[in-house]
């Protein structure tokens, strides 16, 4: 359980954080220069806060009012740098090893070769860092900062500097490292895509603030808070289970309380618990149910809330079987249709507007 | 074949002798000196790193006039010297290796310095919240990211060591066996008649030293960067 309440000024840059990370993946999600960074250097030690107060598990690692301040050494906390930082005269072992071997027996609890297995790094243990791509240096960096057996790991955007296709390698790593070692993450992303598949709480940073704290579903179902999760982002994050597939059109079928989503095929098997993101402006909504469409999704649904927002733009709060849906509409749209709360109506979803990186398995 | 006599064995032996202490002497200093130039801020820094730089645009007569004075056997330093501990140095052939390190100590302080610039702090950030205290960091990282520079400063410490002449000649004179280096042997050739072909020779031999320690800077520095990429 990492505790901290932070004051750090940088310039004319102010950062003020409130915060309490417990078990699981806590996600600092905002745009750069919001001041994620900057919190997690302040926890491992790497930069001081001016005030404040940083516990982890009851240890204080700093409190500016009793003039603890902890140098990083003694902090006990795994960092995983955005750009790996490996020592390049070591080898991939002598790197995993440097952490543990400064770490007391007694509190060695992470395995090197579970850390090695996991990651799936064991054909690298020879090799120089200079040697590898930059996937595989990342996943040697996790087990570097894992092996220290740390109290917490931090991570500072990891997946930052990587192509696509070495992120989708990576992601199920991190995923199942929370669970597997017993250690809760502090995961720094402006992704969306890594949140919605990593955190188990995320936290909005805003100019320096932790401007709201809570689940992705949550937070990402309110609409004011759209400046903060992007407005290409917005929209309503659901939970599903995958029912089934259908190979011979390419679609999924999920089941959710609003019933059944239609999307485009995705690798998970059938019975997975899943987390649906449905971007607001791809949910059309529809007062009598059209006939003869294209569209695969017609979900019935009820309107909670009509709020103008900006740029000609109206965003209705749908309730879908106990389910919170968001839809963007045009101004002119509303005009036509005259939505107002309690109205019965569908809300029109195409299934291919969901695709692989909208859904993912929750940590 | 060219065979060497004894006095240009001796002189020989005498350089490589000098010029070693006067690195190996200097070295850790130098180090030393070359971080506290690379990462520390503060007042009198400019000062500081004048001082060390003075050897390399004073006169080497006036470095050697300098160390005379302060070393010599009534000087404030080398009497306390002698007296305390019964160390001489002035006119020995450790007064000629300090001599050589004082030359040569800017010149190596920069190429290390120039090194210790180089590196990345992220990875003694890295190595920090790896559980390493400052000195450990240092011995565990940075030194071993800054080899190729502190060997390029060693060696060329000892090139310069090896042609020493001014304050080597001042401080501690040219005395046969004790600080009859190969240039100040080779002066002495000069200055009397018939000398010519000696002096000759030690100029070949002087060539084929430095050009060797060049060689094998090239030779290790080469090494030193594979390892370092794998």
């Amino acid at each position: 359980m990492l505790e901290l309440s932070l004051a750090r000024s940088q310039g004319a840059f102010l950062v003020n954080v409130n915060l309490t990370a417990g078990q699981g993946i806590t996600a600092l999600f905002g745009p750069s220069g919001s001041g994620k960074t900057s919190v997690i250097n302040m926890v491992a030690g790497l930069a001081r806060p001016d005030a404040g107060r940083i516990t982890v598990d009851g240890k204080v690692l700093f409190d500016a009012k009793a003039g603890i301040d902890l140098p990083p050494e003694a902090r006990r906390l795994g960092y995983v740098f955005q750009e790996g930082r490996l020592f390049p005269h070591l080898s991939v072992r002598s790197n995993l090893s440097f952490g543990m071997n400064r770490t007391p027996s007694p509190e060695r609890r992470v395995k090197l070769d579970d850390v090695v297995e996991v990651l799936g790094i064991g054909h690298l243990l020879d090799r120089r860092p200079a040697k590898l791509s930059g996937g595989e240096k990342q996943r040697v960096a996790i087990g570097r900062a894992l092996l220290a057996s740390p109290r917490i790991l931090l991570m500072d955007e990891p997946l930052a500097a990587l192509d696509a296709a070495r992120k989708a390698e990576i992601l199920p790593f991190i995923a199942g490292l929370s669970k597997r070692f017993a250690i809760p993450i502090l995961y720094v992303s402006h992704a969306m895509d890594e949140v919605l598949r990593l955190a188990d709480t995320l936290v909005l940073m805003d100019q320096g603030r932790a401007a709201a704290v809570g689940s992705v579903e949550d937070l990402l179902a309110r609409p004011d808070l759209r400046p903060l999760t992007g407005r290409y982002e917005a929209g309503a994050v659901i939970r599903a289970t995958v029912a089934g597939h259908d190979p011979s059109y390419g679609v999924t079928r999920l089941t959710f309380s609003g019933g059944t989503l239609l999307v485009a095929k995705c690798d998970l098997p059938a019975g997975a618990a899943v987390r649906v993101r449905i971007h607001a402006r791809d949910i059309a909504i529809a007062t009598e149910a059209p006939t003869r469409t294209s569209i695969r999704n017609m979900l019935p649904a009820r309107v909670i809330s009509v709020e103008q927002g900006d740029n000609h733009l109206v965003d209705v709060m749908l309730d879908c079987g106990g389910t919170p849906l968001w839809s963007q509409i045009t101004a002119l749209g509303q005009a036509q249709l005259n939505l107002t709360p309690g109205m019965n109506v569908k809300a029109l979803i195409k299934a291919v507007t969901i695709t692989g990186s909208h859904i993912a398995a929750p940590p | 074949m060219f065979t060497l006599t004894p006095l240009e064995i001796e002189a020989l032996y005498l350089s490589l002798l000098v010029s070693g202490w006067a690195v190996a002497g200097s070295l850790p200093l130098g180090i030393l000196c070359a971080w506290v130039l690379a990462r520390l801020n503060f007042p009198g820094k400019a000062l500081f790193d004048g001082i060390i730089h003075l050897p390399l645009v004073l006169p080497p007569v006036v470095v050697g006039y300098f160390l005379l004075v302060m070393l010599g056997r009534r000087g404030p330093v080398g009497g306390w010297l002698h007296d305390w501990f019964g160390i001489t140095i002035a006119f020995t052939w450790k007064g000629a290796a300090i001599a050589s390190a004082v030359i040569a100590f800017p010149l190596m302080v920069r190429a290390i310095r120039l090194s210790l610039e180089g590196v990345d702090r992220g990875l003694e950030q890295a190595a920090r919240t790896l559980g390493c205290s400052p000195l450990r960091t240092f011995f565990t990282v940075t030194l071993p990211l800054v080899a190729p520079g502190v060997l390029t400063g060693a060696i060329l410490g000892f090139a310069r060591s090896l042609s020493e002449f001014g304050a080597t000649i001042t401080f501690v004179s040219n005395i046969p066996g004790e600080t009859r280096t190969l240039p100040i042997a080779l002066y002495a050739l000069t200055q009397v008649p018939g000398g010519d072909e000696a002096a000759l020779r030690l100029c070949i031999i002087s060539v084929v030293v430095a050009f060797a320690a060049l060689l094998a800077s090239e030779f290790l520095s080469r090494r030193v960067q594979a390892r370092l990429q794998g």
